[in-house]
C-alpha cells in the first residue's frame, strides 16, 4: 500500500469514485426526487435544478395524500412502525434461539448435528412462493393469519439460518482452550458462555444480526400474503402509492428515503462491533 | 496413598487409543514431569485431570477421593496451556485475577494478590496490557500467574515453554523449579524436551503409546532406560545403537563390531548367544588421536561444538556412523576432523535391548 506512487494513487481514487457514483447515483437521484413534485419529476429533460418541497414527506407523515383525483388516506407511518417492530422482534427472537444453537453446533458433536444444521440452512433454498400457499392455508386454520406472531414466526425462516451459520463459524474460531481455562479458573459453564464465548463472538453476532435485520426489513412476499394492511411493513405499504390516478413518484421516493434510514442507522451503529473483532485479534492467532 | 492418583486411565478418540490404562501417582508437593513425543497423550492426560475431558475408563483420585464426577470449576486445579489460552478481551490483570474472581474475593484482596504474583513473575509493569500487546514470554508468565494465583493443590503445566524463544526457555528452565518449590503444591508438568524433564522433575514419567513405560528419577532414567525408545529420547546427541550377537570366546564373550572382534567385560556374560541391540552413549566413547589399548581405528568426519560438549562424528571401518562427545578443551586435539582416530569404548556402561520389543535386557545379577 505504502509503496504505491502518486499515479496509482490517483487512478485508485478515480476508480473508487467511479464505483461510488455507479452505486450511489440511483440513491442520490431518489433523494432528489423526494423533494420534488410529480410534475417536476416527470418533466423532460430531467433537471437537478428545482425548487425543493417537503410536501411528499408531509403527506407521508400526516397520512393524507392529496392528488388530482382527491384525498387518499395512506398508512405509511403505520407501515414503517410495523417494519421496525417486525424486524426488531424477529431478529431478537432469532438471536435468542440462534446464538445458543450456534454454540451447541460449534462445540458439541452430537448425533445428526450436521444434518440438523444443514436442514436449517436448507430453509433458505426453497423459494418463498413455494411454501406460501400451504403456509397461508395452515395459518388460516390455526388463526395466525394477519398477526404479528405469525409474521415473526415466518421471519425466523429468514433470520434463524443466517444467524446460526454465521455465528457458528465465529464460535468455532475461538480456541476451546480459552473456555477450558476459564472453567478451570472456577467459573461455571454459563458464566464461561456469557463472559468468554459471547464477547469473543460479538463481531460475528453483530454481523449476523445486521444482515438478518436487513433481510427481514426487505422482505416483501411473506407480509404481502400473510398480513393485511394494518400489519404490513413498508415494503408492502409502498404499493399504496400506485394509485388509480397514477404513480406518486415523489411520495415513493420520500418513502424509500424514510425506510432506508433505520437500517442505515443500525449499520452505522453496528459497524464498531464489526471492526472490533478485527482489532481484538481474538479469533485465531 | 498417593496425593494425586491416576488409576488405569484409558481414552480413545474415534478408533485411536490415546491412553491405555496409564497409571501415575504424585505425592504432595512433588513435581512429576510427563515426558514423551508429541501425540503421545500427554496433553490428554492433563485434560483428564483438569476435568475438561472424561476418560473411557479408569479413575482420578485426589486425596483418596475420586474427582471424576466434578466439573473443571469444582476441582480446584490450576492449569497453564501450551498456547497460553489467555482471554483476549481482558487485560493481563483480569487474566491473572480470573481464578480469584471466581472465588468471589474482595476487590482489594484481588488487587493485592495479583500485584504480588505479577511481581514474582516480573510482569507487574504490563498488567494493563491486553494479551495481543504482550510478548510471548510475558504471555507465558501471565498464563503461569493465572494458574498459580489461587494456590491450587494441583498445578498442571502443559508444555509451558514450548512457544517461547530458546533464550527465555533456558532462563525459565532454571527459574521454574524454584518457583514451583515456593508454590508448594503438586505439579504435573508436560514436556517433550528431555532436558526440561531432567531439570524440572523430582520424577519423570515417560509416556509412550498411551502407557507409562518408566517412572523414575531423571538421572536414573538416563542411566537405566527401560526401553530403547526411552534411551533414544533421553540424550543429546542420541545414543548409538548397533545390533550385536555376543559369542563365547576364551573365558569371556566377544562381539563383532565395526569390522573388529571386541571382547566384552564379564558383566555382560549372560547375554551370550542372544541377539541384542547395543546402545553406546556418546560420552562413553573416548576418542584419541594416537593408538590406545583397546582402541578401535576409525575416521573422524566432523567436529561440531554443542553447548559445553563437542560432538564428534565418527565413521567406523565397516562404514557406519558413530557419535561421540568430548569436552571443550579436548576439542582442540581434533582440529576440524577428516583424520584417523582411535576410539576406546567403555563397554562396561553399554546398554543392551531386545531387538524386537525394544525392552531393556537386564544387567547381570
Amino acid at each position: 500500500m505504502d509503496r504505491s506512487n502518486p499515479v496509482t494513487k490517483i487512478l485508485r481514487g478515480l476508480a473508487l469514485l467511479a464505483i461510488g457514483l455507479f452505486f450511489l447515483f440511483p440513491l442520490f437521484w431518489v433523494a432528489l426526487m423526494s423533494f420534488q413534485t410529480n410534475e417536476q419529476i416527470l418533466r423532460i429533460p430531467p433537471s437537478i435544478v428545482f425548487e425543493p418541497t417537503l410536501s411528499n414527506y408531509w403527506a407521508l407523515i400526516s397520512g393524507r395524500l392529496v392528488s388530482t383525483a382527491g384525498v387518499l388516506e395512506i398508512k405509511f407511518m403505520g407501515n414503517l412502525w410495523n417494519s421496525v417492530f417486525l424486524s426488531t422482534t424477529s431478529v431478537a427472537l432469532a438471536l435468542i434461539l440462534g446464538v445458543p444453537a450456534a454454540y451447541a453446533f460449534a462445540r458439541f458433536r452430537f448425533r445428526l448435528s450436521e444434518d440438523i444444521a444443514f436442514t436449517l440452512l436448507s430453509f433458505r433454498f426453497a423459494p418463498p412462493l413455494l411454501v406460501l400457499l400451504p403456509l397461508s392455508l395452515y395459518f388460516q386454520d390455526i388463526g395466525l393469519t394477519d398477526t404479528y406472531v405469525g409474521l415473526i414466526w415466518v421471519y425466523q425462516l429468514i433470520a434463524l439460518p443466517l444467524i446460526l451459520w454465521i455465528v457458528r463459524g465465529y464460535f468455532e474460531d475461538i480456541s476451546p482452550d480459552i473456555e477450558h481455562a476459564y472453567r478451570i479458573d472456577g467459573h461455571s459453564w454459563w458464566k464461561t458462555f456469557t463472559k468468554i464465548a459471547l464477547p469473543l463472538a460479538r463481531p460475528g453476532i453483530a454481523a449476523a444480526a445486521l444482515l438478518s435485520f436487513i433481510f427481514c426489513w426487505n422482505n416483501f412476499i411473506f407480509a404481502l400474503i400473510l398480513a393485511s394492511a394494518g400489519k404490513q411493513p413498508v415494503t408492502v405499504g409502498a404499493l399504496a402509492f400506485v394509485t388509480a390516478s397514477g404513480i406518486q413518484y415523489g411520495q415513493i421516493a420520500a418513502a424509500v428515503i424514510l425506510s432506508i434510514l433505520p437500517t442505515l442507522l443500525l449499520a452505522l451503529y453496528a459497524q464498531r462491533y464489526l471492526v472490533e473483532g478485527l482489532s481484538l485479534g481474538a479469533v485465531k492467532g | 496413598m498417593a496425593f494425586l492418583d491416576l488409576d488405569r486411565l484409558s481414552l480413545a478418540f474415534k478408533k485411536e487409543q490415546v491412553l491405555k490404562e496409564a497409571s501415575l501417582q504424585v505425592e504432595r508437593g512433588e513435581t512429576v514431569v510427563v515426558f514423551g513425543p508429541s501425540g503421545g497423550g500427554k496433553t490428554v492426560l492433563l485434560r483428564l485431570v483438569s476435568g475438561v475431558m472424561q476418560p473411557d475408563s479408569g479413575d482420578v483420585r485426589l486425596n483418596g477421593r475420586s474427582i471424576l464426577d466434578q466439573g473443571p470449576e469444582e476441582r480446584g486445579v490450576g492449569m497453564a496451556f501450551q498456547n497460553f489460552a489467555l482471554y483476549p478481551h481482558m487485560p493481563a490483570f483480569e487474566n491473572i485475577a480470573s481464578p480469584l474472581r471466581a472465588r468471589r474475593l474482595a476487590d482489594s484482596e484481588i488487587e493485592r494478590r495479583v500485584h504480588e504474583t505479577a511481581r514474582l513473575l516480573k510482569i507487574d509493569h504490563v498488567l494493563k496490557h491486553f494479551p495481543k500487546e504482550l510478548s510471548n514470554g510475558q504471555k507465558q508468565r501471565t498464563a503461569l500467574g493465572r494458574a498459580l494465583i489461587a494456590g491450587p493443590e494441583v498445578l498442571l503445566l502443559d508444555d509451558p515453554l514450548r512457544n517461547v524463544d530458546a533464550k527465555l526457555r533456558y532462563e525459565m528452565r532454571i527459574e521454574l523449579p524454584r518457583l514451583l518449590k515456593s508454590f508448594g503444591g503438586s505439579v504435573l508438568y508436560v514436556t517433550q524436551d528431555y532436558k526440561e524433564a531432567m531439570a524440572l522433575g523430582d520424577r519423570v514419567a515417560v509416556l509412550l503409546d498411551g502407557r507409562f513405560l518408566q517412572i523414575d528419577r531423571p538421572a536414573e532414567i538416563y542411566k537405566n532406560p527401560a526401553d530403547v525408545r526411552i534411551a533414544r529420547l533421553f540424550g543429546d546427541p542420541t545414543i548409538n545403537l548397533y545390533p550385536v550377537q555376543p559369542r563365547p570366546a576364551g573365558n569371556g564373550i566377544e562381539i563383532e563390531l565395526f569390522g573388529s572382534k571386541v571382547t566384552l567385560p564379564g558383566s555382560h556374560g549372560h547375554l551370550q548367544g542372544r541377539e541384542c541391540l547395543m546402545g553406546l552413549r556418546p560420552e562413553h566413547i573416548h576418542v584419541h588421536t594416537e593408538p590406545v589399548e583397546g582402541g578401535l581405528p576409525m575416521e573422524l568426519d566432523a567436529v561440531t561444538p554443542l553447548n559445553v560438549r563437542t560432538v564428534l562424528f565418527l565413521r567406523t571401518q565397516d562404514n557406519r556412523e558413530l557419535l561421540a562427545t568430548c569436552s571443550e578443551h579436548e576439542q582442540g586435539n581434533f582440529g576440524r576432523g577428516h583424520r584417523a582416530v582411535h576410539a576406546r569404548i567403555d563397554f562396561e556402561r553399554a546398554l543392551f535391548f531386545e531387538p524386537a520389543s525394544g525392552t531393556r535386557l537386564p544387567a547381570a545379577a
